[in-house]
């Protein structure tokens, strides 16, 4: 029975990991090519879910195939808040990036907390409702189909980063921004590229949680800090950190509600971070602290 | 941040004495005419007072970390709640007055900040990864508080109301009106202390480059450490006070991010790094505040002011980066007055 119990916990957070990951991935890319920490993460995720839900409602759009506009909408974001701000401040301490991107975390919850209202929405969707018995052990479809697209769009960035003009000048940028733009790498462009693509992650991981977890304009501080937890456990800048990242914070989670109490689940993942930032602040797969 | 300049006008100050004598009887003036205000003021204006002196207060007391010293800490509701719980839980189980309670909430507030600062700094953890390490910390005291029964849990602890001004509390909220005055004006002093003293010197060489100061013989770790350790405390008092004036703790809101961003924002928007900056913040943003807490209070729509908040961050960092004080000390000397 207590076996039962434990593997369906991994079960369930190996499934759910998939979108840790991804929240992460976006949090992670951000922050390897032009060293910005987005602490308006979670909230770009929160609008992702709110334009999920949007179109399920209006549209009987299901989240699956929503998950294309939540992204392309989040990437517009993205470009603009880096474009129109993070752009700006030139070379401020870093005090002055957490301080802008805390602004933009209010301007976004807050703007969906007035045009949405305080109540928990979630979005139905008759996919995400059904299950699968694997033996003894249930498979909740809402979060295979979450897991299957976030992996896949993380091997998308992946062979993006690796195989593409604009991934290689992104990397090559992340590595030496100075040198990139010595051999006429147009810098400003693959930082607004950069901060779209990792707001379109988060946003399309909003849009496919969108079906499984309830969400509120309120969600997006929590979503934040667990991005961060992922990415410094991961290694900052690491994309297969953030991969594992997430899905060691995610199966950790999912252990910690079963062994402890539901309500203590985020103490293990903020005692893993606590852990990290001590004994290995590089992170699992950083390179340098 | 930087605040550079504060310390050079209060030496040239100081050189010439009528200016010195000017500046006593200023500050002694404007004592005088806070002590004095709420006999004419409506009970409303102060409650807004007695909110504007509160977060100058904690204002003051992050700056030093923050502000001085460079050290974001983006978890300083940790102290609040340290403060603020040890401080009633005295009152309510062994009767110790929450005046004297409040200095072992501070004390508990201070081991908490000699713990986290001790080892962020020892593990040298700048940046991005201290901000973090002190969400953690606070992040970690309210999962805890929140699943601790004998502490309250989640319904959080309920103070009864005595009006005894031996437990901190006032039928008329004047009293609490010469508290947050008094805790305010000494913060304040203790900054103006600190920025002229050593510590403020070595806490800005820290702030200003780390590795030069500890090439010119600074112990950064020790510098950083009295930095957290005095700033914890002075929030830990704050929380004590925070508890008395709501009578209510609720895990959520003492331990939680937004109270730390609260507190980040007042400093930042006056000046961080300066005396200054935190009493100018406090009064700047209270209209905003104020917006806040009668909206939650009619039960209405909370959202828009609270957007205005955020494009008021915005504003100040993108156009502002080092707060409202010194361009206002810039335009008043370009105007030949001090």
């Amino acid at each position: 029975m207590t076996l039962t119990l434990v593997g369906q916990a991994v079960l369930s957070g190996i499934l759910f990991g998939g979108v840790y990951s991804l929240m992460a991935v976006g949090l992670t890319l951000i922050f390897g090519v032009m060293r910005v920490v987005n602490f308006a993460h979670g909230d770009m995720m929160v609008w992702g879910m709110y334009l999920a839900w949007l179109l399920a409602t209006r549209l009987g759009v299901d989240p699956v195939l929503g998950v294309a506009v939540c992204a392309a909408a989040l990437f517009l974001l993205g470009v603009a808040v880096q474009r129109g701000l993070v752009d700006r401040l030139g070379d401020a301490p870093h005090e002055m990036q957490i301080l802008l991107l805390l602004g933009v975390a209010l301007v976004l919850e807050n703007s969906a907390l007035a045009a949405f209202g305080p109540d928990p929405q979630r979005v139905r969707s008759p996919l995400a409702e059904a299950t699968w018995w694997l033996g003894p052990l249930f498979v909740d479809v809402g979060r295979l189909v979450a897991f299957g697209v976030a992996v896949a769009l993380t091997g998308a960035l992946w062979l993006f980063l690796r195989r593409t003009d604009l991934g290689r000048t992104m990397r090559a940028t992340a590595d030496n921004p100075y040198a990139a733009r010595v051999v006429g790498a147009d810098v400003r462009r693959v930082y607004a590229t950069a901060f779209g693509i990792g707001a379109a992650c988060v946003g399309a991981a909003g849009a496919l949680v969108s079906p499984v977890l309830p969400f509120a304009p309120g969600s997006g501080l929590a979503a934040s800090v667990t991005s961060f937890n992922i990415v410094i456990i991961g290694g900052m800048g690491s994309l297969p950190g953030a991969l594992a990242g997430g899905l060691l914070v995610s199966v950790a989670e999912s252990l910690g509600a079963v062994f402890l109490a539901p309500s203590m689940k985020e103490l293990v993942s903020f005692a893993l971070l606590i852990g990290i930032l001590l004994f290995r602040p590089a992170g699992l797969f950083g390179r340098r602290p | 941040m930087t605040g550079g300049g504060d310390g050079a006008a209060a030496t040239a100050a100081a050189r010439t004495p009528i200016r010195g004598a000017g500046r006593w009887l200023g500050l002694a003036a404007a004592l005088a005419g806070l002590a004095l205000l709420p006999a004419v003021l409506s009970s409303y204006a102060v409650t807004v007072c007695i909110l504007i002196f509160l977060y100058a207060y904690l204002g003051q007391a992050w700056n030093i970390l923050g502000g001085y010293g460079g050290q974001l800490s983006a978890g300083h509701a940790a102290f609040v709640g340290v403060g603020g719980y040890t401080t009633t839980l005295l009152a309510v189980h062994w009767g110790l007055s929450p005046w004297g309670g409040m200095f072992v909430g501070g004390a508990l507030a201070a081991v908490l900040g000699a713990i986290i600062g001790g080892l962020a700094f020892r593990f040298g953890l700048r940046g991005f990864y201290f901000v973090l390490l002190t969400v953690a910390f606070a992040e970690v005291c309210r999962i805890v508080v929140l699943n601790t029964d004998a502490l309250g849990g989640a319904l959080g602890l309920y103070i009864t109301f005595t009006g005894d001004p031996w437990q901190l509390q006032f039928r008329d909220n004047r009293g609490y009106y010469y508290v947050a005055l008094g805790l305010a004006a000494g913060a304040t002093g203790v900054a103006a202390l600190v920025e002229r003293g050593r510590l403020g010197a070595y806490l800005v060489a820290v702030r200003e480059d780390e590795q030069a100061a500890e090439a010119l013989g600074v112990d950064t770790f020790r510098v950083k450490l009295a930095a957290i350790v005095l700033s914890a405390f002075l929030t830990g008092l704050g929380g004590a006070f925070y508890a008395s004036y709501l009578f209510s703790l609720q895990p959520n809101a003492i331990f939680g991010i937004p109270l730390s961003v609260d507190i980040i924002i007042r400093p930042v928007v006056g000046g961080a790094g300066t005396v200054m900056g935190p009493l100018l913040g406090a009064v700047l943003l209270a209209p905003l505040a104020e917006a806040a807490r009668t909206y939650f209070a009619q039960g209405g729509r909370a959202g828009l002011h609270l957007v205005v908040y955020g494009l008021l961050l915005i504003a100040v960092v993108l156009f502002l980066p080092r707060g409202a004080y010194p361009h206002l000390r810039a335009w008043r000397r370009s105007r030949g007055g001090r």
